[in-house]
């Protein structure tokens, strides 16, 4: 372990006495490079612990419970076209009060709806009739309202060019893929530098921005779905004309959403949006790195470790969306 | 080490990739395992805590071989890993906060 600096680093008159090999063995540049990731780590944990905070102390909906609803007149508000014409939302009466159903309470309506179907096909005795008769449609237990925190795979069930198909986080998991592997491709360039293999360095480089520009791509398409809304919207409760009326609202913004409460929006666009810019910084600087190494710059002095730290910054955009992924769309 | 080593003749060598693939493999596996369990286990703090140590996991893989900590100086991996576990706390006892505040709100 060299503790004495280059010939190139005295020229530049960076041997600080200490050698220029600190810790025993890392050069400075790949260390700082560790610190201002580490000091990114703390932002970006800052943000996720905040988030973790807020949804806990919502209450999140569970779908084996029955919960009381105002639904004439607006209260909380279900709009009953949501997730389209394949949902019915079901509803009980106790008293004066209306109540969601329980899970199995809605299992058996269905159950029963279904029945009746089949009864009445057996009994219709010509073509015409048979194709009269409607199969009931199951749909899902479960409404967003501003009360809950949202179930992220019901909010994020979308896909490119197939309006309409319930696929429920598909897409997230595509961009998750993308950018794995554009890490993937990145260290692939890294161990292409540590061989002085300068084709191999393009090649790589290229498919890392590639990957890095897929995912931008995706994630402003995420946002504008999100932000557009679904066809269904959601139901909002204001005041006027002295009562609670309904209203429904399509899409995201930071003011109100149709998913549920409004941080869940603002934390959306504020830690996606931190991380996204964060990935365009990283696309940017590959670019420069990439221009670099075409040009022979590294080649010329034969050290490729400029790679490797850009490297490390690519890494950790992506490390930082795992845990994203994970808090955002899993929990 | 970040010094290009070429072999004595100049030539370059061949790629040395077999554990860069295998760390893929291993993330790919864990990401759809964590979709399987997302879709399967009903909401549940076990099923947070398993997201979360799955994740760790990914990010031990990342972290230690993408990033190459694992084969630094160990004072600067305890630099980076002790920082990172009074942060894990930090998560856990606002999440706990969390749940005291929905207690609490009226």
């Amino acid at each position: 372990m060299a503790t004495v600096a280059t010939e190139d680093e005295k020229k530049k008159g960076i041997d600080w006495g200490g050698g220029n090999r600190p810790l025993g063995g890392v050069r400075y540049g790949k260390l700082m490079m560790w610190f201002f990731l580490l000091s990114d780590a703390f932002t970006f944990s800052a943000l996720l612990i905040s988030y973790g905070m807020i949804r806990f102390s919502h209450e999140a909906y569970n779908p084996n419970d029955s919960y009381y609803i105002e639904v004439t007149e607006g209260g909380y508000g279900i709009n009953k076209d949501q997730h389209g014409p394949d949902n019915v939302i079901e509803l009980t009466k106790r008293g004066d009060s209306t109540f969601t159903v329980t899970q199995k309470e809605f299992e058996s309506r269905y159950d029963k709806r279904l029945q009746l179907a089949k009864d009445k096909l057996a009994q219709a005795k010509t073509e015409e009739e048979k194709e009269k008769i409607e199969m009931p449609k199951k749909g899902e237990n479960y409404y967003s309202s501003q009360r809950y925190w949202p179930i992220p795979e019901k909010v994020f069930d979308a896909i490119p060019f197939f309006h309409g198909l319930k696929a429920p986080l598909v897409f997230v998991g595509i961009m998750t893929f993308i950018l794995i592997m554009s890490s993937v491709t990145m260290v692939l360039a890294v161990e292409a530098g540590h061989r002085g293999d300068q084709a191999d360095v393009e090649k790589w480089m290229l498919w890392t921005i590639l990957g890095g520009f897929a995912f931008l791509g995706s994630q402003a398409w995420e946002w504008t779905h999100f932000i557009v809304g679904t066809d269904y919207g959601g139901a909002l409760r204001v005041m006027g004309d002295g009562r609670n009326l309904g209203e429904t609202i399509y899409g995201a913004g930071l003011a109100e959403n149709q998913y549920g409460p409004v941080t869940f929006a603002n934390l959306f666009f504020f830690i996606t949006g931190f991380h996204g810019t964060h990935v365009l910084s990283g696309v940017i600087i590959n670019i420069i790195i990439f221009y670099n190494a075409s040009m022979g710059i590294y080649a010329r002095k034969n050290d490729y470790e400029m790679v490797e730290k850009v490297g490390l910054y690519w890494h950790f955009v992506d490390l930082v969306w795992v845990f994203v992924f994970t808090f955002f769309y899993l929990v | 080490m970040a010094d290009t080593h070429n072999a004595t003749n100049g030539e370059i060598q061949k790629p040395n990739t077999k554990i860069i693939w295998k760390t893929f493999w291993i993330l790919l596996a864990l990401t759809a395992l964590e979709f399987v369990i997302a879709f399967i286990l009903p909401p549940s703090m076990f099923k947070v805590g398993l997201f979360i140590f799955l994740t760790i996991v990914k990010a031990f893989y990342i972290v230690a071989e993408f990033m190459h900590l694992g084969h630094e100086v160990k004072f600067l991996v305890w630099c980076i890993i002790l920082p990172m576990i009074f942060v894990a706390w930090f998560i856990l006892a606002m999440m706990m906060e969390g749940g005291s505040v929905f207690d609490l709100r009226i």
